[in-house]
């Protein structure tokens, strides 16, 4: 992995008077990588971002991108980042082609009809390049919002929940343009997000976060795939089931039986043993349901936050 | 910064809340063009009905000059209210709109977007009244032609015609100075709130007490009636004095443009430490 850091977050918090929005964050991004952040409504991802973005001031911490600081380099720094914050606002009264060449010519002083046309392309908008900004759905307004944080070719690009609003196709479609922008053209991506899966699907590293604070941070692949597994084996007896486990080593591993679902803390090996041994013994098993710890951890808290 | 500008003058010019000072200003001066014209010379009769029964009053004494002077006293102090409206959505209107997310995150300085805000704001209050003095002065001589002007300024005042234009130059420029004292107030209500309707309320209130407060005459009032900037709404007739008052002239352009540099500067200072959640 290169090891060059690009975003560099240390101690970071926001308060809004009483409130504690983002408390004591680090976290590291390193070029070429697509970093997750990942966490529930009201977790503090987009106070994060628009500290990132300088919208809003941090209460203290420090805030480095591409190895400067934000707050003495801010316009040097800005100059290489592409970001959508939240949902997709432009001048409505504007055409998406007239909204971009703005953005354009406050990014890079001047920008060419060639260059507009590229990335109205690119999100599937070159149709309606004329058509004024209040004419478009949300999902429309979300892909010129990637057009005009692309059209300046920023090495960095910070994205806050893009696919909201996107349909399936559009969202299939968002997803591979960061991989293809990420993987061909070694762009680094700080995307937010708070669908686990559209994080897994995409980034190589990530961060969950929870009431502003960091819940964990790492490989994607480690934090998912390599902790143990909570798994529900669905078997027709359950008293049987039980008898055969009595004295072996999966007796331990038990964490809970109702009915006829007993869930066991296993490592993903031993799901194939462990469903041999009931069938051996003439125990049917008619489901095996595996869900990861960081999984289920995550879906609790965005339950309690949707409470 | 001119690209700032650029951008600032086309997104206002692209609202047709920019256009309502333009069609009211147009709207105005003709009804009164009109009204004179079909007035004759009873419009000038308020001025000179006891003169005439001493002199013989000769000349075009209704011409282009006296409209245009009449516009400018008459209309002056209704279009701040057109100022307003654009003045007092520069900044709350992107924060409405939601599109600091995307002005703000591209790698310009804050001030530099302020700046450029609060100057298209400027020009767009010398462009009215520009507009003001096109429709009035240059369709006035159209219309009626010139001659001298006869003006009551702390008694009746009558100027050639080869030393008018000038004074009209100086009064429109002091009048526009004045328009953008109002701009800068909606300006800096307008960097305080996520929203162009209270800028436009507040602005429009402050101007109407003010001049309220100018007109009635207690002592305390009249003692910090200088300090009023709407005092010097009317700055624009010390170019139609008969020796100019260079001490009233400095006086106000100081109180007009001091108004402004500072609310500019408050309003700056605010914006800069703004957290932007819109």
């Amino acid at each position: 992995m290169n090891e060059e850091k690009v975003i560099e977050i240390l101690g970071l918090t926001k308060k809004f008077k009483s409130l504690i929005a983002v408390s004591d964050l680090d976290l590291t991004v390193y070029k070429g990588d697509v970093f997750g952040f990942l966490g529930p409504n009201g977790a503090g991802k987009s106070t994060t971002i628009r500290m990132m973005l300088s919208l809003i001031a941090p209460t203290s911490g420090t805030i480095k991108i591409f190895g400067k600081s934000l707050l003495s380099n801010r316009k040097d720094i800005l100059k290489k980042v592409g970001a959508i914050v939240e949902k997709p606002d432009f001048y409505n009264n504007l055409t998406a082609y007239k909204n971009l060449s703005i953005l354009g010519r406050l990014s890079m002083g001047e920008v060419s009809r060639k260059k507009i046309m590229e990335m109205l392309e690119l999100v599937g908008l070159e149709k309606r390049y004329k058509s004024k900004v209040k004419t478009f759905s949300h999902g429309m307004k979300q892909r010129l919002g990637i057009a005009q944080a692309l059209l300046h070719d920023p090495d960095l690009i910070i994205l806050d929940e893009p696919t909201t609003g996107l349909d399936p196709q559009g969202m299939k479609e968002i997803r591979d343009l960061m991989v293809l922008l990420s993987r061909e053209k070694g762009k680094t991506i700080f995307l937010s997000s708070h669908i686990l899966s559209e994080i897994e699907i995409i980034a190589n590293r990530m961060i969950i976060l929870d009431n502003g604070k960091e819940v964990v941070e790492g490989k994607v692949s480690e934090l998912l795939n390599k902790n143990k597994l909570k798994v529900t084996f669905e078997v027709d007896d359950n008293n049987s089931a039980r008898n055969i486990l009595e004295g072996t080593i999966w007796q331990d591993k038990v964490y809970s039986s109702i009915d006829n679902k007993i869930v066991f803390i296993l490592e993903p090996e031993d799901i194939s043993s462990l469903n041999k041994l009931f069938v051996e013994n003439n125990v049917a098993v008619s489901a095996v349901i595996p869900t990861r710890s960081l999984e289920e951890y995550f879906l609790n808290i965005t339950e309690k936050s949707n409470r | 910064m001119t690209t700032l500008i650029n951008i600032e003058l086309f997104k206002i010019f692209k609202k047709w809340r920019t256009y309502i000072g333009f069609i009211a200003v147009a709207l105005l001066v003709l009804v009164i063009q009109l009204a004179i014209s079909i007035s004759g010379r009873d419009a000038t009769s308020g001025l000179t009905g006891q003169l005439s029964d001493s002199f013989i009053m000769v000349g075009n004494l209704l011409n282009g000059y006296f409209v245009s002077y009449m516009i400018l006293n008459s209309i002056i102090v209704n279009v701040p209210f057109l100022i307003v409206l654009v003045a007092g959505d520069m900044l709350a209107g992107e924060a409405t709109a939601g599109t600091y997310r995307i002005l703000l995150t591209r790698p310009v300085s804050r001030f530099q977007v302020v700046l450029s805000k609060f100057l298209t704001s400027i020009i767009y209050s010398y462009m009215l009244i520009f507009w003001l003095a096109i429709l009035s002065f240059v369709l006035g001589i159209i219309l009626f032609g010139t001659g001298e002007l006869i003006v009551l300024q702390n008694g009746l005042i009558i100027f050639a015609k080869d030393d008018i234009i000038w004074r009209f130059i100086l009064a429109y420029f002091m009048a526009g100075l004045s328009m953008c004292t109002v701009a800068a107030l909606a300006f800096f209500f307008s960097s305080l709130v996520e929203n162009a309707i209270g800028p436009i309320i507040t602005a429009m209130a402050i101007i109407i007490v003010f001049a309220i407060i100018s007109a009635i005459p207690i002592d305390f009032f009249q003692t910090i009636k200088p300090y009023l900037f709407t005092n010097y709404l009317f700055s624009w007739r010390l170019f139609f004095d008969d020796s100019l008052n260079y001490v009233e002239i400095i006086k106000s352009l100081s109180v007009l443009l001091g108004h402004i540099l500072v609310l500019f500067g408050i309003t700056a200072y605010i914006f800069e430490k703004k957290d932007i959640l819109t």
